[in-house]
């Protein structure tokens, strides 16, 4: 019985992305927070946020509600007062400044546009408030309408349009302005599953054909994997990770990320012990589990470690199935292998297996 | 939760019953203006319109109609740029003294008309020491009426969220073009729902106004006070009643179908 792995999910690096590449020669980060802090009454939304965002970098923010990534968000766009710490877009202090004054355009979660003007003039709206004339504004909000693959929609009214084409319009109104900076709060949040898939490749597109700076807000990590340079994982108003999405998946520094970055095989502090010889917090991704029957006794090769368990349940995910192991030590593990297309190469609830991975695999966290 | 049929009987007739007490009395009086009979007799004999043209030519009855749309239409004015900029204040921002600033605004219309206008009386005459006139009526009318537009705005902000207000500065208008071009167009059912009402309590209201009416202003319910025991005024005072009734009806009702059809605000 053979076992491959299900190849890592997601994170394809891109082309030595990250933080220096895409610089347009300027040493200026894009977006610079120093000491960042804000108070809702007792409660530390952020609680000390330092973070470097290079021009043209595709930047994550990643966290579960609460944890602070979208007030971080609408800090940098001024819609909230630091408590303190300092927000420098491109080199200028704006921690003061109101949001007309900041070179920053939002893409709302709830896409927040004009009930009252038709699509055009909602994407012509920026233009409008910093007194172009209409027939120059109307171009241009053309234009980005095409852009946005919504050429043929300005006369609308937004009510008449889909999720999907509400999300793209909320996107023109931002591009038109040309903005170094452009922010998105849960963008893709409200769209089903097969319109995010699509919107996801646009807008890693867009981002790339514009060259300008995205931060994205995000609770899907496997979002935030696929789209991102780098990625800030978010927990109680901190940044707990910050790295390229491999990074994160591959090397996360705590059991925090580790569990909130995909699925996970934690061992504390007495398990790494016995199973490692080492006293501290371990982890091992389930892709890097392999299983094989138990009669399977070769001895283990250099760095392998084998462990006699019994399928406590088998999920039929269709590219592959997740296995629910018990070790006969009592350690719950699972699994993910990758169909093989035959059926008896599935494991049954009551098997016992050997599982096997590399010591190399293990990850240690802080 | 399903009713039984002897319940829903019941509950129909107590329905009609409450209904009929209010709105019959006001369909005699309807009637009785077109009545012949000088005494009002029941059921009337025939139609006339008599009455009618006997109120269109009494000066007074005409003098009252006017001063009364006046007092209305300026009170109600004054009612929405207040009521309109308070209700911001109070929902957009935050400052000491909030909540008790709440409260004083929407108290005139709790406290009792005497009281509001005794005090106003006292108020203008005593330490200001203006006569009474128009504007006095139109001030004293002014504070029940903010409380209207005041209500119908506050709700209006609070359901409508800062999110639209929020992009419009996102994409760089300064306070002023955001209220300009985003807040003012959502509010517009807003304000014509809150000036209607505002518009219908002032054209009834006779409490506040006989304390703060002078200098021969008199409003329409002064007048019709003031005619209904003259036996030779009486039909005219029916008729006077039937115009009141129209012009408090009529923006009552438009009031409530603007704010039961305005769409969602997102």
């Amino acid at each position: 019985m053979t076992h491959a792995t299900i190849p890592t999910p997601g994170p394809t690096p891109g082309p030595a992305s990250g933080t220096s590449t895409t610089s347009t020669g300027t040493s200026q980060p894009a977006i610079r927070l120093r000491g960042l802090v804000k108070h809702f009454g007792d409660v530390a939304a952020v609680d000390g946020v330092d973070l470097d965002i290079a021009d043209g970098e595709f930047f994550s923010m990643l966290g579960p509600s609460g944890s602070g990534k979208t007030t971080v968000l609408r800090l940098i766009a001024g819609f909230e007062t630091a408590t303190a710490g300092t927000v420098e877009l491109g080199g200028t202090d704006v921690t003061r400044s109101a949001p007309f004054e900041r070179d920053v355009h939002t893409v709302f979660q709830d896409y927040a546009l004009f009930p009252h003007m038709s699509v055009l003039d909602n994407v012509a709206y920026g233009l409008r408030v910093r007194g172009l004339g209409k027939k120059e504004r109307r171009e241009r909000a053309q234009h980005a309408l095409d852009t946005v693959q919504l050429g043929h929609l300005g006369a609308r009214r937004p009510t008449q349009l889909s999720g999907g084409q509400r999300q793209r319009v909320a996107l023109a109104r931002a591009i038109v302005l040309e903005p170094r900076v452009l922010l998105l709060d849960e963008p893709l949040g409200a769209l089903d599953l097969k319109l995010r898939e699509q919107m996801q490749v646009e807008l890693k597109q867009l981002q790339r054909s514009l060259g300008i700076t995205f931060v994205f807000v995000t609770h899907d990590q496997e979002e935030a994997l696929t789209l991102s340079d780098r990625i800030a994982v978010f927990d109680a108003g901190r940044i707990q990770q910050l790295g390229s999405p491999r990074e994160i998946y591959e090397n996360p520094t705590s059991a925090y990320v580790a569990g909130f970055v995909g699925t996970t095989n934690l061992f504390d502090s007495a398990t790494s012990a016995r199973l490692l010889g080492v006293s501290a917090e371990h982890a091992v991704r389930p892709e890097r589990l392999r299983l094989s029957a138990a009669s399977d006794t070769r001895a283990p090769t250099e760095g392998e470690i084998r462990l006699g368990a019994v399928v406590t349940e088998t999920i039929y995910l269709g590219a592959g199935n997740r296995v629910h192991l018990r070790t006969d030590d009592g350690i719950e593990l699972v699994a993910l292998e990758q169909s093989t297309g035959s059926l008896d190469s599935a494991e049954h609830r009551g098997d016992h297996v050997t599982v096997r991975f590399a010591r190399a695999d293990v990850v240690a966290l802080t | 939760m399903t009713l039984s049929t002897t319940t829903k009987r019941i509950l129909a007739v107590i329905t009609f019953g409450v209904l009929g007490l209010i709105y019959l009395p006001l369909l005699v009086v309807v009637a009785n203006s077109v009545n012949p009979s000088q005494s009002m007799t029941w059921p009337p004999r025939g139609v006339t319109f008599e009455w009618w043209e006997r109120a269109a030519q009494s000066a007074g009855a005409r003098e009252a109609l006017v001063t009364s749309l006046q007092v209305a239409a300026i009170a109600t004015g004054i009612a929405l740029v207040l009521g309109t900029l308070l209700a911001i204040a109070l929902q957009r921002y935050s400052f000491f003294g909030k909540h008790s600033v709440n409260l004083l605004v929407i108290l005139p219309i709790a406290l009792p008309g005497v009281v509001t206008g005794i005090a106003l009386n006292n108020g203008f005459r005593g330490i200001l020491g203006i006569d009474l006139s128009l504007w006095t009526i139109v001030i004293a009318h002014a504070t029940f009426c903010i409380v209207t537009v005041f209500n119908n705005v506050q709700a209006r902000l609070r359901r409508m969220g800062t999110s639209l207000e929020d992009a419009s500065a996102d994409l760089g208008a300064g306070v002023f073009t955001t209220f300009r071009l985003i807040t003012l167009p959502q509010l517009r059912s807003a304000l014509l729902a809150g000036g209607m009402l505002a518009f219908a309590l002032s054209f009834d209201e006779i409490i506040v106004t006989t304390f703060t009416a002078g200098g021969g202003a008199n409003t329409l319910p002064i007048w019709i006070l003031n005619n209904m025991f003259r036996p030779n005024q009486a039909p005219v005072v029916n008729v006077v009643a039937v115009v009141l009734i129209l012009f408090s009806i009529v923006p009552v009702w438009l009031a409530q179908r603007l704010s039961a059809d305005v769409e969602p605000a997102r």
